[in-house]
């Protein structure tokens, strides 16, 4: 490697800030609707399965119309009914909302693979990248800025929920239905049908988080598409105190995270190389450590959520 | 449907409620077969074949019958990794990482007694494997302590770390070079394999496996320790003015709950695989997690339920070969029967032929 190429040491974070770019866009998408659907009150731990429920499908629909945002929507469509079915179970008075989710993971899971086995051979049209590098000859700073727009509509994202939750009637009656059940249901809210609708639109979120990895990056679909990147999400939420915009900048952080080890690889440093792709986890677990507190309970979590009481 | 059940005599104030934990499981599992059925259909198979191969499979012949134990062995001792904390009101789901973890301390422990008599190493493998899982489990019981960090988010996370310290040492510092095409550590010796229980195929895991459930179920439910647990799991302030230490309760019953999977994870070494290798992540542990909530967290019905549980994995092979379905169908019915059985928890209670004299 010689000339323009040759940035030495630089190529270190300039890869881990383009993978944490490509990586943050599902925990991204996951948290975000994660984020909506606690602060209604109920938690939903099968994200981790309605994330490859959706890569799959995502996957699935972009081969068989040839379409890739096609296959956005179906994910998103797929993310959402999978929501339905984990709000319709958690209606019944006396099912627990975690175990629920602990079922649905597995299940989700499950599915996906039975389904997804005559997709793991054929090749899937991916969806397009934005190409934000023009200005520079440096190809690694070129390759990192090859952004995908799914990750632009997520960081968009952010604030509209942000906004939409503090200022808008729907989103006053989301966190009243998260605050407390009752005061929803004095106001003619069926507490049900609220978390029914922000469970979904979790889903939905998602879902489309699931297509990214099927349908950009890594971009395939096999069975260990997604490792945990579901559940460290739910996760991130608590981390980012339930507020979207803080869920923007939790995402690309774990999203560094995660890009530390192949960035490192890149450079020829592979030794422990599988211990660092335990990075993201082992920071999720610090930052719980470091921010939760047995005393009291955390400072802007839904009194009705199960997790924190 | 009400007048229907009006007529029937009452099971009586006596069996009812045992009853109604009985009939409502063995119903949500019944519905699931019919579910998966419905759905096995939809693919254009026939779903008369699949219950008679599943039956085939998991409990027709001697050889399935076999078959069903050996994957059932794992399963019990990875179902009370989560019904014990659950005595506590924790929902632990990390069965899986705590069973990696015990699996490498097992290979550890017998790697470095190379010319000790095979009992030894035995002992030394179980002991290093309950050590190593107790204290992964008991990592996440003390950071729920101490904390206030949630137990099920922690023990799952966990899951993915001793997943990459999985692969780490068994691609790196553990490796035997000679394994090319699926990296693995060095060989436990053949010397200290488990064997099989005479007669059988069976390994001696399964013995394993059945006295730790009856050791859990005694602690829980004839101890003084296991009714201080139950208090605490009921009402943890009532626990607390009682003067019970509830953070010596939790370290403690994580670390049984992790010794439990660690202990699967050293005879899945011991008498499986030989060595320790990516092979081990076989799902164990997350099945587990259905036989203990199918099991209603009691250890003595995580035997049977686990055998049901080790038949329906068992019959993913016959299934695979005579109907051509993926190996994930499996998967598939499990997640079917875990929905279905919390489902279900929301019919206890309802019927009035479970309570005697009708309230």
């Amino acid at each position: 490697m010689a000339g323009a190429g040759d940035i030495g040491l630089w190529t270190i974070p300039v890869a881990v800030l383009g993978g944490a770019v490509r990586v943050s866009t599902p925990f991204l998408f996951v948290s975000l609707g994660e984020c909506i659907t606690e602060r209604s009150g109920r938690i939903n731990l099968g994200l981790e399965g309605t994330l490859v429920m959706g890569a799959m499908a995502g996957y699935g629909i972009s081969y068989l119309t040839g379409s890739p945002w096609l296959g956005v929507l179906a994910a998103g469509i797929t993310g959402m009914g999978m929501g339905a079915l984990h709000a319709g179970i958690c209606g019944l008075p006396r099912v627990n909302d975690i175990a629920v989710g602990i079922g649905l993971m597995l299940f989700g899971v499950g599915l996906a693979f039975y389904l997804g086995k005559p997709l793991i051979e054929p090749t899937a049209p991916r969806l397009p990248s934005i190409d934000l590098g023009w200005w520079t000859d440096i190809p690694q700073l070129r390759a990192a800025l090859r952004i995908n727009a799914l990750f632009l509509i997520g960081v968009a994202l952010a604030p509209i929920l942000l906004w939409a939750l503090r200022t808008t009637r729907w989103g006053l009656i989301v966190r009243t239905a998260g605050e407390s059940a009752d005061a929803a249901l004095a106001m003619g809210y069926s507490v049900n049908l609220i978390r029914l609708r922000a469970t979904m639109f979790g889903g939905f979120l998602a879902g489309i988080g699931g297509s990214f990895l099927s349908l950009y990056y890594p971009g395939s679909w096999n069975e260990g598409l997604s490792s945990g990147q579901g559940i460290t999400a739910v996760a991130l939420v608590i981390f980012a105190r339930w507020n979207p915009m803080l869920c923007l900048g939790a995402s690309i952080l774990f999203g560094g995270a995660a890009a530390l080890g192949p960035a490192l690889q890149s450079v020829g440093f592979s030794h422990g190389y599988h211990l660092f792709n335990a990075a993201p986890y082992i920071l999720t677990l610090l930052i719980m450590i470091a921010t939760c507190s047995p005393k009291r309970t955390l400072i802007g979590a839904p009194a009705e959520l199960s997790i924190t009481r | 449907m009400s007048a229907n059940h009006l007529r029937l005599p009452p099971f009586g104030p006596k069996f009812g409620g045992a009853a109604e934990y009985i009939v409502i499981p063995a119903l949500a599992l019944f519905s699931s077969l019919v579910l998966f059925g419905i759905f096995v259909a939809s693919f254009g198979k026939n779903p008369l074949d699949l219950y008679f191969y599943m039956y085939q499979g998991a409990f027709g012949t001697w050889f399935s019958w076999q078959n069903t134990l050996t994957r059932a062995a794992p399963l019990i001792l990875t179902a009370l990794c989560t019904a014990l904390p659950a005595q506590l009101g924790m929902v632990i789901i990390g069965g899986e990482g705590a069973l990696l973890i015990g699996a490498l301390a097992a290979t550890g422990a017998a790697l470095v007694l190379p010319s000790a008599p095979p009992l030894l190493v035995d002992v030394a493998m179980a002991l290093a494997g309950m050590a190593g899982g107790g204290l992964w489990i008991m990592l996440s019981g003390a950071l729920r302590h101490y904390r206030g960090v949630n137990e099920t988010i922690s023990s799952l996370l966990l899951v993915y770390i001793a997943l990459a310290i999985l692969n780490f040492l068994v691609e790196g510092p553990m490796r035997d070079p000679a394994s090319l095409n699926k990296p693995s550590t060095y060989s436990v010796g053949a010397a200290n394999m488990i064997g099989s229980i005479p007669g059988t195929e069976v390994h001696w895991g399964l013995v394993y496996g059945l006295v730790a459930a009856v050791l859990s179920y005694i602690l829980i439910y004839h101890t003084v320790f296991g009714f201080a647990a139950r208090v605490a799991g009921g009402n943890i302030r009532a626990a607390k003015v009682v003067g019970l230490s509830v953070g010596r309760l939790i370290l403690i019953i994580c670390f049984l709950a992790g010794a439990a999977a660690g202990l699967a994870g050293m005879m899945e070494v011991a008498a499986v695989q030989g060595r320790a290798n990516a092979n081990l992540a076989a799902g164990y542990g997350f099945a587990g997690i259905l036989v203990a909530f199918l099991a209603r967290q009691n250890p003595l019905a995580v035997i049977p339920v686990a055998i049901l549980l080790g038949g329906i994995n068992a019959s993913g092979g016959l299934l695979q070969r005579r109907l051509d379905l993926p190996d994930a169908s499996v998967l598939v019915l499990q997640g079917v029967i875990f929905v279905m059985v919390l489902a279900s928890d929301t019919l206890y209670g309802r019927w009035s032929i479970f309570k005697g004299r009708a309230s």
